[in-house]
């Protein structure tokens, strides 16, 4: 941080160059094909289904194509030298994970399931409110560093957001995890999905402030610097939130997302190894203790084990107390089946997971219609919008959006894989959706949220630095380094 | 700050690295396993996405595919005459797997075989569904509802099979009680329901045993033809008509058992003409100890006991022991004791003597074809081995001849054909005490020399007289109309 802002002579390492293009022309450009790309999906998967391109090719390619120009027209407005690939990522994720919850909304087995509700329109709405969400935090959110202020208050909202789902009566438990909360006449939603940004938020605030203590008052230890007893607060305050979620909640995903979140900003603001050996050190002695009596984790740890037996236990109905699940293994049967090219569009058979086919386990429908070929693509492009994040963050001026860019990006990083690992059996599973494609308003609002907030940040960081007044000083006050 | 942010870019793409390897794992390292997995509900989907290919006879398929109303397997099979023919097709069920030919033939009927490798892939770049090839059966339409007939009208468990001697194909192939594959080839409730009744455990008359193929019984006096192949092919006599010089009564040696002859028939010093005429156990079971297990073995073997037969769909060994003393022996070499034999296999005695001593393999595929009845593969006759030589095997021939012309096996006779054929009352049980199976083997010869038909029939009727069962009375008609039905297809 130090060694680019203050002195002239580097500026131009990460910092937009003075009079850099502004690159929306190549976004426009961009978001041409991630509207145009979704669009063939869709008209591909009505091919294969009933042999006839779908009634609403035209009125979906239109609202797609519709927000997208609504989303860039923001962009070019409120934040015109803003990354021109964020958009144009993000756009292509959501009109896939569309196409497909579309295209599970016409299998007959899911349909015949007795909570089934036709996905795909409601899914349009929510992008469409996400979309309207980031334009939102585009005009309102002129300059990141407002949310500087709002430091402890965002910390009061995540805690609140972390608790609704606790709260008798607003709470729901869904195949066990009790991340939810019912909202009567709007439907279900994932309050952790908001606390993941507004957590950030303070993460980045406090950090900001506190990082000079928490990085120099030290003592070295084994080629460790170990922080000081009272400067080890914040770290437990943040692991006995995130251990308690895991207890209450059971939902080892969002507290790992947290936790991860934290000690990567706390590496990031204190430059200082130490804290992810501590971080590393501290999760696995939690995520140990918990599943040592939390039995919906034992069960999520035994199905990763050996989905097989879960599979077999829940076909024959075995009643002892647990909740055997077939899905991990019908994730994986998905997986396989598809290979290394796909079925193609519509010609899996992924709606035999059946429950949350078209949320938590849309990537395995992925993983069968489009293939080993189709989900590196998704892979890569999540990769893409995370390395797009970091850039932000390394573009940054300002410590506090450097460290929120991070959070965001390594938070989104951390759940693509917690739940892309989990439904192709790496880790355990966990209740969490992926990014934009999978089916639920929250994850599309809160998404949309956090790409606005990334795209504000990398707006400020390529805006052309007001022209530096020649200052005849500088030659005569170096700083002398250490090093 | 840069410094962090540029290692946590790097734990990032490691994140995201460790997903790619892994979605490299299963989709392309495992992906086989997987797909392939019994487990995996899309492998039976696969399996029913489309109709199977046929089982033909005489140039007409006996089976077809329907479209299911519900669920996610599309078609199922159906049976024409099920229960006619459902010893050779075996039955293809959604819920129950698969049996016999449907289940042998199983890679060639749903296009997965290798050999169809090219078809399949033709299909896949034009489009098309992959299409199920047929499979051409060696059976002969009315033959086989002769059998199946004969053995309904008889009411009695039974089986029946027919051989074509100088190819070994087979031509037909019956059991009874039979069932409909069609009953149970769904995946509904009715169709479990059919298929628990025709369980064992909730049947007793245990419809779905084929008979023919799949059970052992003592052949009795069958054997006999069996043990005078022995006796000529070792030289023990040389003709029909030599006397045997054979006592009666007769005391098994190391024993002081006499062995009995049904009735007051005349098996003094009897040749073995006159011996299988009347069915003298005397004679054969004498014989059968001066040959020893070693000689009678062996011959039983050349005939095909002791080893499971590939029709491809495989039969039960029959039985000749290795391990007897003289007196076992001897009533081994009339068809008791441990002697065991398939429909299949006695048949196939008949059929080698028939052939001039050659015994063909036999078989029940003729041809394998892909979906546009390009044939894939054929079957050759093939010969399984020489139990007699064909002077012996004439010398046989003119016995069993003289059974049907004027012996217990009169009710075979065909007009314009020469019939030669033996019959079997078969005891068993404890202490004999259970109602004996009545067999009866034979064939038949046209006036040109050829041997068209080679029958073996096998009665066993729980509720008949005791006194009734013969394998004359029962067996024989049966036997007729198949090998009748065989002639006048012929012409």
């Amino acid at each position: 941080m130090s060694s680019t802002s203050n002195s002239p002579t580097h500026h131009t390492s990460t910092i937009g160059a003075i009079g850099a293009p502004s690159r929306r022309n190549t976004e426009l450009a961009l978001l041409v094909f991630a509207v145009v790309i979704p669009v063939f999906a869709y008209a591909n998967v009505g091919l294969a289904l009933s042999g006839e391109v779908p009634t609403g090719l035209l009125s979906y390619g239109l609202g797609l194509g519709l927000l997208a120009g609504v989303a860039h027209l923001g962009v070019r407005k409120f934040a015109p030298y803003a990354d021109p690939l964020l958009l144009p990522l993000a756009t292509l994720l959501n009109g896939l994970g569309l196409v497909c919850i579309w295209r599970l909304d016409q299998s007959k087995l899911l349909q015949s399931l007795p909570n089934f509700v036709t996905a795909a329109p409601r899914q349009l709405l929510y992008t469409a409110l996400g979309i309207a969400m980031f334009v939102a935090v585009l005009f309102f959110l002129k300059d990141h560093r407002v949310l500087q202020r709002y430091t402890y208050i965002s910390m009061f909202g995540a805690l609140v957001l972390l608790i609704l789902p606790l709260v008798p009566g607003l709470g729901a438990d869904i195949y066990g995890a009790k991340i939810w909360i019912r909202v009567p006449g709007l439907g279900s939603l994932q309050p952790g999905e908001f606390a993941k940004i507004v957590l950030a938020v303070f993460f980045a605030g406090y950090l900001m402030v506190k990082r000079d203590a928490l990085a120099l008052a030290s003592r070295r230890f084994m080629g460790l610097y170990l922080p000081r007893g009272r400067d080890l607060g914040p770290i437990l305050v943040v692991w006995a939130m995130s251990i308690l979620i895991l207890v209450f909640e059971t939902d080892l995903g969002t507290s790992l997302l947290f936790f991860g979140m934290f000690v990567i900003m706390l590496y990031v603001a204190t430059e200082r190894t130490s804290w992810i050996v501590f971080g590393l050190l501290m999760s696995a002695v939690g995520a140990v203790g918990v599943a040592s009596f939390e039995s919906h984790i034992q069960t999520r740890v035994h199905a990763w084990l050996d989905p097989m037996r879960e599979y077999k236990l829940s076909q024959a109905g075995v009643q002892d107390g647990t909740l055997h699940s077939e899905q991990a293994m019908q994730a994986l049967w998905a997986f396989g089946s598809g290979g290394t090219m796909g079925t193609g569009w519509g010609q899996g058979h992924s709606d035999l997971i059946k429950f949350a086919a078209n949320s938590d386990f849309i990537l395995a429908t992925f993983g069968e219609e489009l293939g080993l070929a189709g989900v590196m693509a998704i892979l890569l492009i999540y990769g893409l919008i995370v390395e797009r994040g970091v850039r932000t963050a390394l573009a940054a001026r300002d410590p506090f959006g450097k460290l929120l860019a991070i959070g965001l990006s390594g938070a989104f990083a951390l759940q693509v894989f917690v739940v892309a690992g989990g439904v192709m059996g790496l880790i355990p599973l966990t209740g969490m959706t992926m990014p934009f494609v999978a089916y639920g308003g929250s994850s599309v609002l809160a998404n949309w949220a956090l790409i606005g907030i990334l795209i504000r940040i990398s707006d400020t960081a390529r805006r052309p630095a007001p022209t530096p007044a020649s200052n005849p000083d500088a030659e005569m006050t170096q700083v002398v380094r250490p090093s | 700050m840069n410094k962090p942010l540029r290692r946590i870019a790097i734990f990032c793409g490691l994140l995201v690295l460790a997903l790619l390897i892994r979605d490299n794992w299963l989709q392309y390292a495992q992906a086989d396993k997987l797909r392939t997995d019994p487990h995996n509900r899309r492998v039976t989907i696969e399996r029913f996405a489309n109709p199977r290919g046929d089982i033909i006879v005489d140039g007409n398929p006996i089976t077809d595919s329907v479209k299911t109303e519900h669920g996610d397997f599309k078609y199922k099979r159906t049976y024409k005459n099920g229960p006619m023919w459902a010893p050779v097709t075996g039955y293809s069920s959604q819920a129950f797997d698969g049996s016999l030919l449907e289940k042998v033939e199983d890679g060639i009927l749903t296009g997965n075989d290798d050999r169809l490798f090219f078809r399949k892939t033709l299909d896949m770049i034009t489009g098309k569904p992959q299409m199920g090839g047929n499979v051409v059966s060696t059976l002969n339409g009315a033959a086989q509802k002769a059998a199946y007939e004969g053995l309904k009208r008889q009411g009695g468990k039974g089986a029946v099979v027919a051989l074509e001697p100088s190819t070994g194909k087979i031509l037909a192939l019956a059991s009874y009680p039979s069932y409909d594959p069609s009953s149970f080839a769904g995946n509904t409730s009715a169709d479990g329901k059919a298929w628990n009744k025709l369980q064992k455990k909730n049947n007793p008359a245990d419809p779905m045993l084929n008979r023919a193929l799949r059970e052992t019984y003592p052949p009795g006096s069958t054997f006999k033809v069996v043990t005078a192949a022995a006796a000529l092919e070792n030289g023990l006599y040389s003709t029909a008509d030599q006397h045997t010089k054979s006592p009666l009564p007769w005391v098994m040696p190391g024993t002081s058992t006499q062995l009995k002859n049904e009735g007051p028939i005349p098996c003094k010093d009897a040749s073995m003409r006159v011996a299988l005429k009347v069915s003298c156990n005397t004679v054969f079971g004498k014989i059968g100890a001066d040959l020893g297990n070693d000689k009678m073995l062996a011959e039983a073997k050349k005939f095909g006991f002791d080893s499971e037969q590939f029709t491809p769909v495989r039969s039960n060994a029959s039985v000749f022991s290795d391990d007897m003393n003289t007196s076992q022996t001897a009533l081994s070499s009339i068809g008791q004791f441990n002697t065991a034999a398939t429909p299949l296999q006695m048949a196939m005695v008949a059929s080698a003597v028939a052939n001039d001593g050659k015994l063909m393999k036999p078989y029940m595929v003729d041809e394998l074809q892909s979906s546009n009845v390009d044939p894939v593969a054929k079957t050759q006759p093939e010969e399984l081995s020489r139990p007699l030589s064909p002077e012996n095997a004439q010398i046989l021939q003119s016995m069993m001849e003289t059974v049907v012309k004027e012996g217990t096996g009169t009710k075979a006779q065909i007009a314009g054909a020469v019939v030669g054929g033996k019959t079997g009352t078969a005891q068993h049980g404890v202490a004999n005490s259970a109602n004996p199976y009545a067999w009866f083997i034979s064939y038949a010869k046209l006036p040109d020399n050829s041997s068209p038909v080679a029958v073996a029939v096998v009665v066993e009727d729980e509720n008949a007289n005791r006194g009734d069962i013969s394998g004359g009375g029962l067996a024989a008609p049966i036997a007729k109309d198949v090998m009748e039905a065989v002639i006048h297809s012929k012409k």
